[in-house]
């Protein structure tokens, strides 16, 4: 994230010696060696998205350069994606990123089966979310072994409705979502200095005192980030509102919805225009948590963010 | 984070480190907190388990257990969805797509590891993205392109739209790990008069090998899983399992489910034989990061 802004605030002297290094050796044909690689990203990842950029001001249904834009704000069928989006995207990331907390502070010392715990939690990303919604849709159908269990003890006396709706694609979002999270999460509050919370306890800091004032302003950067990532995993779900949602429905996403248009109705202008405003409302969501983020504590010792 | 090839310790250094140690108090949330990830687990571990019986299984009508167990449905689905035409596919966009990101990308890690010069942080940046931005966002103005020049629906389409998030991938992996490397090693062979050719095969290349081998093998397990993008560029003759297992499920015609749980059975075990391969040199959390965040301060 610190790319971005570094240029801008470059200290004269580190100017200084790049000009040197810069006069003794050139800008020399080791350079070249980023050729592929940068003729790569362009012609692959710039130009399809400055020509779907592009193609997004040329609507094919007329009605000037912004036709497709007014078409989406004006259909309350599309523009409505946003908000189921939002609502599945959200909830989700923040549900992983909390679930997350206690359980990577319980793991952040040397503790017994850690490798295991963190090996296990890798395979439902492997997986992917086709898989989870396949699996989904035979553990929490209406005969699924979650239901019988649940009606066995008495739990329940109707089997719950938890696919082919919201639920279900919140479950999948967490079952591929909560892993990822814990992960990133665990990496973070391993690099806080385990110093720092046995001072506050030498101190006379009780665990919830400590846990509160040293583990988590140290850890709320990384936490940002674990939430920014998850949110761009949740927000992007295709497969999963397709096959356990309900995607003409409550689940109708916007990838879902950028996807009909441009392959089912071969309206590719259509289908770009909705990419490009998913692509600003994930920027206007990131910039706002990432704002949120500079107003929080960054030192040396922890965050790793 | 520094070095992302560094293994983990070992369980069993763990634990000997972790046994002179003073037991902690027993605390009541932290049972409740295990209690729920024990919860987690148990219905994560039905759920890919009642795909695997219910695969096996000849009829399953509620109950516990279907009502008896045959494999015909592997020998059906296997025909029924052309699976070893999908295998060969799978297996030659995912060695392509990792020939050629540690190609491109390799060398413009090593550039970005050893060198300073204007505009490198944009580089970074723009190498960043692609991780970085949700594949279906950029994807279809990709296979709009694509389609566009006569590429989408073929392998070629297939392999250019997975490279495009393996090569920063590869890149943010190696960077660093070059980083690490000591600059003196090439400057000491340079002064025993080895060619620019020679650094690279025969001092560069050996060291290089493990980080590569890493990169080569997240590359792999995240192709073979990437569904974004190669179902909007794949056409009939260039699906990968992880599509065909998703048309099986949502493309219309009257299906038996057990076949499409024999695929996805047969999706699950080739993907947990490539992770088990995958954690003998990477450690759980490289397999997850999108890269934007390892390797940094």
């Amino acid at each position: 994230m610190s790319t971005a802004t570094a240029p801008a605030v470059r200290p004269p002297s580190n100017q200084s010696s790049l000009r040197h290094r810069l006069a003794e050796r050139g800008v020399d044909r080791t350079l070249w060696l980023l050729l592929p690689a940068v003729a790569f990203i362009v012609l692959l990842f710039m130009y399809p998205f400055l020509y779907g950029l592009g193609l997004s001001f040329q609507p094919s249904h007329g009605g000037g350069i912004f036709g497709n834009y007014a078409a989406f704000f004006s259909d309350p069928y599309l523009r409505n994606t946003i908000w189921k989006t939002l609502g599945l995207g959200l909830p989700a990331a923040l549900f992983n990123v909390i679930a997350s907390i206690p359980i990577a502070y319980l793991m952040r010392g040397k503790v017994r089966g850690k490798r295991l715990l963190t090996t296990l939690l890798v395979v439902p990303i492997t997986l992917g979310t086709v898989l989870t919604a396949q699996g989904l849709i035979m553990y929490a159908g209406p005969t699924g072994w979650l239901n019988t269990v649940l009606l066995d003890l008495g739990i329940i006396d109707e089997p719950l409705t938890l696919i082919h709706n919201w639920i279900g694609v919140f479950l999948s979002l967490i079952i591929t979502g909560f892993p990822f999270a814990f992960l990133l999460t665990l990496s973070y509050i391993s690099g806080i200095d385990p110093a720092l919370d046995k001072a506050a306890a030498t101190l006379g800091a009780g665990p919830m005192q400590r846990f509160r004032t040293i583990t988590m302003p140290l850890l709320a950067p990384g936490l940002v980030i674990t939430f920014t990532l998850s949110f761009v995993l949740a927000f992007s779900v295709f497969p999963s509102a397709q096959l356990v949602g309900d995607p003409t429905g409550s689940t109708r996403v916007m990838s879902i919805a950028a996807y009909d248009a441009a392959f089912q109705q071969f309206d590719f202008p259509m289908g770009s225009t909705m990419a490009m405003i998913m692509a600003v409302v994930m920027l206007v969501v990131i910039g706002l948590v990432m704002l949120w983020r500079t107003t929080l504590y960054r030192g040396a010792t922890g965050g790793k963010g | 984070m520094s070095t992302p090839t560094r293994e983990l310790p070992s369980a069993a250094s763990d634990a000997a480190k972790a046994g002179p140690r003073p037991r902690r108090r027993v605390r009541i949330w932290a049972v409740v907190v295990w209690f729920l990830l024990a919860f987690f687990f148990v219905n994560l571990i039905a759920l890919v388990a009642s795909v695997v019986v219910d695969s096996f299984g000849k009829t399953w009508f509620g109950g516990w257990l279907p009502s008896g167990f045959t494999t015909r449905w592997y020998s059906q689905a296997w025909t029924e969805f052309g699976l070893s035409h999908v295998l060969i596919v799978t297996a030659e966009v995912a060695i392509i797509v990792v020939v050629l990101s540690v190609l491109i990308g390799v060398p413009a890690s090593y550039v970005l590891a050893r060198r300073t010069f204007p505009g490198k942080k944009f580089l970074l940046l723009l190498f960043v993205l692609p991780i970085l931005v949700p594949p279906i966002t950029y994807g279809i103005p990709l296979a709009t392109v694509l389609y566009k020049v006569n590429l989408a629906g073929s392998l070629t389409g297939v392999i250019l739209a997975n490279l495009v998030p393996s090569v920063p991938f590869v890149i943010l992996t190696m960077t660093p790990f070059i980083e690490q490397i000591d600059p003196k090693i090439e400057a000491a062979a340079r002064m025993c008069g080895a060619k620019t050719s020679a650094v690279f095969t025969r001092i560069l290349g050996p060291l290089l090998i493990p980080g590569m081998l890493a990169a080569s093998i997240l590359v792999l397990v995240r192709t073979v899983g990437m569904f974004e993008l190669t179902f909007l560029t794949a056409g009939p003759d260039s699906t990968t399992l992880v599509v065909a297992l998703y048309n099986s499920v949502f493309g219309a015609g009257i299906r038996a489910n057990q076949s499409v749980d024999a695929m996805a059975t047969i999706y699950t075990g080739s993907m947990l034989v490539l992770l088990v391969i995958a954690l003998r040199f990477v450690n759980p959390t490289q397999l997850v990061a999108r890269g934007g965040d390892t390797g940094k301060e």
